[in-house]
C-alpha cells in the first residue's frame, strides 16, 4: 500500500503595503466606521506596482520548495489559480515553472474560478499524485484582486499567494478526503474585455457563499462520517471578516477552532489565496495528529472541501520558512487612496 | 526593448544564474566566455547567493518612459554574499530610508513592460532583508 | 612613428540648433577647420559620432560627411566609443598620420540630438550603458554617475556644495565663450535649488542635450612647420584605455581606471608629468565626473577632487585650470563632438587666441574624453611648437 498523499511543503507571501478600510471610505465620502464594523476588516494588503499574481506566486512557491526541501526536478505539474492572471492568453504557470527551476517535462495550467481557483489547484494536484501520474505537484492560489473605483469591493480586494507541494514523501499533512460542489450561479463575474468585476450585491451571500459552503461542508462531514468536534482547526473562504465566522457558527465550530485560519480582518480578501493562506496559517501552529477542515468558495459558483491530518513532520518543515505571523509582523507601508489608485493603475497618465 | 532579447537572458532574470570561474573563483553576472580576472575559459553555473548589501545607490526622479510611472525609485549596486555584483532596483523602501551598506535579499518582481499591451518582463529587485 | 601636429581647428556654435541638420553641422565644422588649416585637400577623414542612427536615423555617416564636404573619394571612417567618439576620431587620425599612411587627415566629431523627443534622446544615451543589466532596471545615466557621487561622498566627504561649485566655475568660463550653449553665470544656490534628477545630482549638475560639431586637421609636424598658417600644436601624447562597461563590475566605485590608464599612457608618451600641464579639458558630463577625472589624471590626490573648484585650484586663473571652455556643462555636450571640441579649446588656448578665457603662458594642454560611465577614455597631450 502506497504512502498517503498530502502536503510536503507550503509557503505564503503577503505584500508589505496596506490600505485601511477607513481610508477607502474617506476617499469616497462614506462613513468609515459603518464599513469597518460591517465588514469586520481593518485593512487589506495591496500589491505594489511591480507585483502581480505571478511575482507573488513565485515567492510563495520558492518558500514551499525550501520548506519541503523539494528538488524542483521532481515537480511534474504546476497549477496556479487566480482571478488576476496578468495575461488573458499566455500562462502564469510557465513563468513560475522557469523561475523555480523545474525541468521542461512538466504539465502546467492556469486556472480561474473566482476565489476558489487556488483550492482547485490543490484538488487537481492531490489527484494527480494519487493517480501516480507525477511524483510531486505544485498548487498555487495567488491574486492581486481588483474592485472598480467606488465599488465597496474596494474595501476587501487584497493581494497574496499561498503554495502547496503535494507528494507522498515527507508529508506534513495528509489529505484524507476532498470533494467539489459546483453549480452555475452568476453571483459575481467579469466579462472578457472588462477591467473590473461586477456582482449581484446581496445575491452573493445566501445563494452564493453560504449555499455552496454549507452544502459542501455538510456533504464532506457526512461522507467521512466525521463530526465538527473531530477537528482542531476549520478554515473557510473569507471575503470579509463576517462570512467565515458565520459559516463556522452555522456548522457548529467554535471561535477557537476557526481562529488560526481567519486572516481577512487583517489582510482583506485575497481571493484565490484567501482560504489557502488560512491553511498556511493553520499549518504554522497545528500539532501532529490534529485534523483540519477546509472549505473554499468561488463565485460562479462552487466550493472545494478538504480534510487534512497533520503529521509528526510538521514542526521540522514549518521551521524552514517564515510563518504567516512572521510575515505579518514585518513593517508595513500604509497607503493613502491616491497612492493606492496609482499602485493599482486606477489612475495613470494619459500616455501610459 | 526586444522581447527576444529579454527572453534570451531568462536564466539570469528568472534564476539569477551566475558563472563562477573555475580558475580564480570570480563570479560573473551575466555569465561570459572569458573571465576578466584570469582570462580563464571554464566556468561553473550556479544561482547567486540569496543575501547581499548595497554598495551605492541613487534615487531616480527623472526616468525613461518605461519607468516614468515608478518615480521616485531606488537603483543600487549590490554585492551578494558570494561576491557577485549586480545592479538592481531596491523595492519596498522609502527613498529617505535608504542607507549605504543596507542588507538586502532578492525578490521576484515585475521590472517593465511595453505599455498595457506588451510582454511583461520579470526579474529580481532587492528588498530590505 | 612621425610626429603629428594639429594645424587647423573649427567648430559650430553648440546649442539647440533647430535650423541645422546633422549634415549641415558636419559641413560647417569641417569647412572651418580646413580653412583654418589653409590646406587645399584632405587625404582621409574620421568622424566620431555616438548615435546618428538613433538620433537622425542616419548611419554611413563618414561617407555622408566626405560627400557633402566635397572631399572626393577619400577613405572616410566612422568611429564610436559612446561619449568618447570624438577623442577616438582624433586618435584614429593621429595614427594614420603618425604611421605615414596619410599626410592630411580631418578628425571630426558631431552629434545632432534635438530632432527627437526627450525620451528618445534619453533612451539613445542609455545605449552607452549595459542594456540588459543596467538600463534594463531603469538606471539612467545621471543615475550611474549619481551612484559614483554617493560612493565618493561616503568615502571622502565630498559634498553637494563642492559639486555645485564645479558647475558654477564652468558656467563662469562658458560665459566668456561665444560658442557655448549656456552663457549665463549661476550660483551654488542655483544648483542646489534646481530639480533633483537622480539623488544626489541636480539638473544643474548635469551636462545638457546639445547639437554641434567640431573638427581638426592633422598633418605630420615636418609638413606643418612648412605650411601651417598658424603656430602648429604637436600631439605629444595619446592614451586610450577601456574598462568594464558596466559600473557595477568595477572593484572601486569611486574610481575611473580607464581615465587613469589613458592619462598615464598619454603623459608617458609626451614625457610629461601632471604638474607640467598648464590647462586641461576634462569630461564633466556630470560634476562628479570632473572630480574623478582630475583625481585619475593626477592633478589632485585621490579623494581630494571634490574641493578643487571651490578652492579655486581649477579656476581659469587657478594653479590647474580645468574646462576653460565652459566644459560639457556650459559649452554643451553634443556627445560625439565633445572630444574634438576639447581639442579645439586647448589648441585655441595654446595659440593665445582664447580672448577673455586665455590662460597665461599656456604651452602644454591636455584633453580627456570619456565614454559611458567610464568604459572608455581617450587622453591627448598637446604642446605648442
Amino acid at each position: 500500500m502506497k504512502d498517503p498523499v498530502g502536503i510536503v511543503g507550503y509557503g505564503a507571501y503577503i505584500p508589505r503595503y496596506r490600505i485601511k478600510t477607513s481610508e477607502v471610505a474617506r476617499a469616497w465620502g462614506w462613513e468609515a466606521e459603518i464599513y469597518r464594523k460591517g465588514l469586520g476588516m481593518e485593512e487589506k494588503s495591496v500589491a505594489a506596482r511591480d507585483q502581480d499574481c505571478i511575482t507573488l506566486a513565485v515567492e510563495a512557491a520558492r518558500r514551499a520548495i525550501r520548506r519541503g526541501a523539494t528538488d524542483p526536478a521532481k515537480i511534474g505539474a504546476i497549477y496556479i489559480g487566480s482571478e488576476s492572471h496578468p495575461y488573458a492568453v499566455k500562462p502564469s504557470s510557465t513563468v513560475v515553472s522557469e523561475a523555480i527551476g523545474t525541468t521542461r517535462w512538466i504539465h502546467t495550467a492556469d486556472l480561474e474560478f473566482a476565489c476558489k481557483a487556488g483550492t482547485e489547484a490543490m484538488y487537481l494536484c492531490s489527484r494527480l499524485v494519487e493517480a501516480g501520474a507525477v511524483e510531486c505537484a505544485l498548487a498555487i492560489g495567488s491574486d492581486t484582486a481588483q474592485g472598480a473605483p467606488g465599488d465597496p469591493l474596494e474595501f476587501a480586494t487584497a493581494a497574496g499567494a499561498a503554495a502547496f507541494i503535494f507528494g507522498r514523501e515527507g508529508v506534513v499533512a495528509t489529505m484524507d478526503a476532498s470533494l467539489a460542489y459546483t453549480t452555475d450561479t452568476p453571483d459575481f463575474w467579469r466579462r472578457e474585455e472588462e477591467r473590473f468585476p461586477r456582482h449581484g450585491g446581496r445575491f452573493t451571500g445566501e445563494p452564493g457563499y453560504f449555499h455552496h459552503t454549507m452544502t459542501a461542508a455538510r456533504k464532506l462531514l457526512e461522507q467521512t462520517g466525521m463530526k465538527v468536534g473531530d477537528f482542531a482547526h476549520a478554515i473557510f473562504h473569507q471575503p470579509n471578516g463576517k462570512f467565515p465566522v458565520r459559516a463556522g457558527q452555522l456548522l457548529g465550530f467554535s471561535k477557537e477552532q476557526c481562529r488560526a485560519g481567519l486572516l481577512s480582518p487583517r489582510i482583506g480578501n485575497v481571493y484565490s489565496g484567501a482560504s489557502p493562506l488560512g491553511l498556511c496559517a493553520v499549518l504554522d501552529v497545528a500539532k501532529p495528529g490534529q485534523k483540519i477542515f477546509m472549505v473554499s468558495y468561488g463565485s460562479g459558483a462552487g466550493s472545494d472541501a478538504f480534510v487534512f491530518t497533520v503529521t509528526g513532520l510538521i514542526a521540522e518543515v514549518r521551521g524552514r520558512g517564515p510563518t504567516v505571523e512572521e510575515i505579518l509582523a514585518k513593517p508595513t507601508v500604509q497607503l493613502d487612496y491616491t497612492r493606492y489608485a496609482r499602485f493599482r493603475s486606477k489612475i495613470a497618465r494619459e500616455e501610459d | 526593448m526586444s522581447t527576444v532579447r529579454v527572453w534570451r537572458e531568462r536564466r539570469q532574470r528568472l534564476l539569477n544564474e551566475v558563472a563562477r570561474c573555475k580558475g580564480c573563483g570570480k563570479m560573473h553576472f551575466p555569465p561570459r566566455q572569458v573571465c576578466d580576472g584570469c582570462r580563464g575559459r571554464e566556468f561553473e553555473m550556479k544561482p547567486m547567493a540569496q543575501s547581499g548589501k548595497v554598495l551605492t545607490y541613487s534615487v531616480i526622479r527623472v526616468a525613461p518612459p518605461a519607468f516614468a510611472q515608478e518615480v521616485p525609485y531606488v537603483v543600487a549596486v549590490i554585492e551578494m554574499e558570494d561576491t557577485t555584483r549586480l545592479t538592481a532596483q531596491v523595492a519596498d523602501v522609502a527613498p529617505e530610508d535608504m542607507k549605504m551598506g543596507m542588507k538586502v535579499r532578492l525578490e521576484f518582481r515585475k521590472i517593465r513592460s511595453e505599455g498595457r499591451t506588451g510582454v511583461i518582463v520579470y526579474a529580481h529587485k532587492a528588498v530590505p532583508a | 612613428m612621425r610626429d603629428v601636429a594639429i594645424i587647423g581647428i573649427g567648430m559650430t556654435r553648440f546649442g539647440e540648433l533647430w535650423e541645422k541638420s546633422l549634415r549641415d553641422l558636419m559641413v560647417e565644422a569641417g569647412l572651418k577647420a580646413i580653412a583654418d588649416a589653409g590646406v587645399d585637400h584632405v587625404d582621409s577623414m574620421y568622424v566620431g559620432c555616438m548615435s546618428s542612427g538613433l538620433f537622425a536615423e542616419q548611419e554611413h555617416l563618414a561617407s555622408l560627411a566626405s560627400d557633402f564636404l566635397g572631399l572626393g573619394p577619400i577613405p572616410a571612417t566612422r568611429v564610436e566609443s559612446a561619449c568618447a567618439s570624438g577623442g577616438l576620431a582624433v586618435r584614429s587620425a593621429f595614427i594614420e598620420v603618425a604611421s605615414g599612411l596619410s599626410d592630411v587627415v580631418l578628425a571630426m566629431g558631431v552629434e545632432k540630438m534635438t530632432d527627437v523627443a526627450g525620451d528618445v534622446c534619453t533612451a539613445a544615451l542609455a545605449t552607452a550603458a549595459d542594456q540588459d543589466y543596467e538600463a534594463f532596471h531603469g538606471v539612467t545615466f545621471p543615475g550611474l554617475y549619481a551612484m559614483i557621487a554617493r560612493a565618493h561622498m561616503e568615502r571622502y566627504g565630498t559634498t553637494s556644495e563642492q559639486l555645485a561649485a564645479i558647475a558654477v566655475k564652468n558656467h563662469a568660463n562658458g560665459a566668456l565663450n561665444p560658442l557655448a550653449q549656456f552663457r549665463n553665470r549661476i550660483t551654488v544656490e542655483d544648483v542646489l535649488d534646481s530639480m533633483m534628477v537622480a539623488d544626489p545630482l541636480h539638473i544643474l549638475d548635469c551636462s545638457p542635450v546639445t547639437d554641434g560639431a567640431a573638427a581638426a586637421i592633422l598633418c605630420p609636424l615636418e609638413l606643418a612647420k612648412k605650411m601651417a598658417k598658424k603656430a602648429p600644436v604637436r600631439i605629444a601624447g595619446v592614451g586610450h584605455a577601456t574598462d568594464s562597461l558596466a559600473l557595477y563590475r568595477r572593484a572601486d566605485l569611486t574610481r575611473l581606471p580607464a581615465v587613469e590608464r589613458s592619462g598615464q599612457i598619454a603623459l608617458k608618451m609626451a614625457k610629461r608629468k601632471p604638474a607640467d600641464i598648464h590647462l586641461a579639458e576634462v569630461h564633466d558630463c556630470f560634476t562628479i565626473a570632473e572630480v574623478c577625472a582630475i583625481e585619475e589624471l593626477g592633478f589632485v590626490p585621490r579623494g581630494q577632487g571634490g574641493d578643487a573648484a571651490r578652492s579655486g585650484l581649477t579656476a581659469r586663473d587657478g594653479r590647474s585650470p580645468v574646462n576653460t571652455s565652459g566644459g560639457l556643462k556650459s559649452k554643451g555636450h553634443p556627445v560625439g563632438a565633445t572630444g574634438v571640441a576639447q581639442i579645439n579649446e586647448v589648441v585655441t588656448q595654446l595659440r593665445g587666441e582664447a580672448g577673455e578665457r586665455q590662460v597665461r603662458n599656456a604651452r602644454i594642454g591636455l584633453t580627456q574624453n570619456m565614454g559611458g560611465s567610464g568604459g572608455s577614455s581617450v587622453v591627448h597631450v598637446l604642446e605648442l611648437i
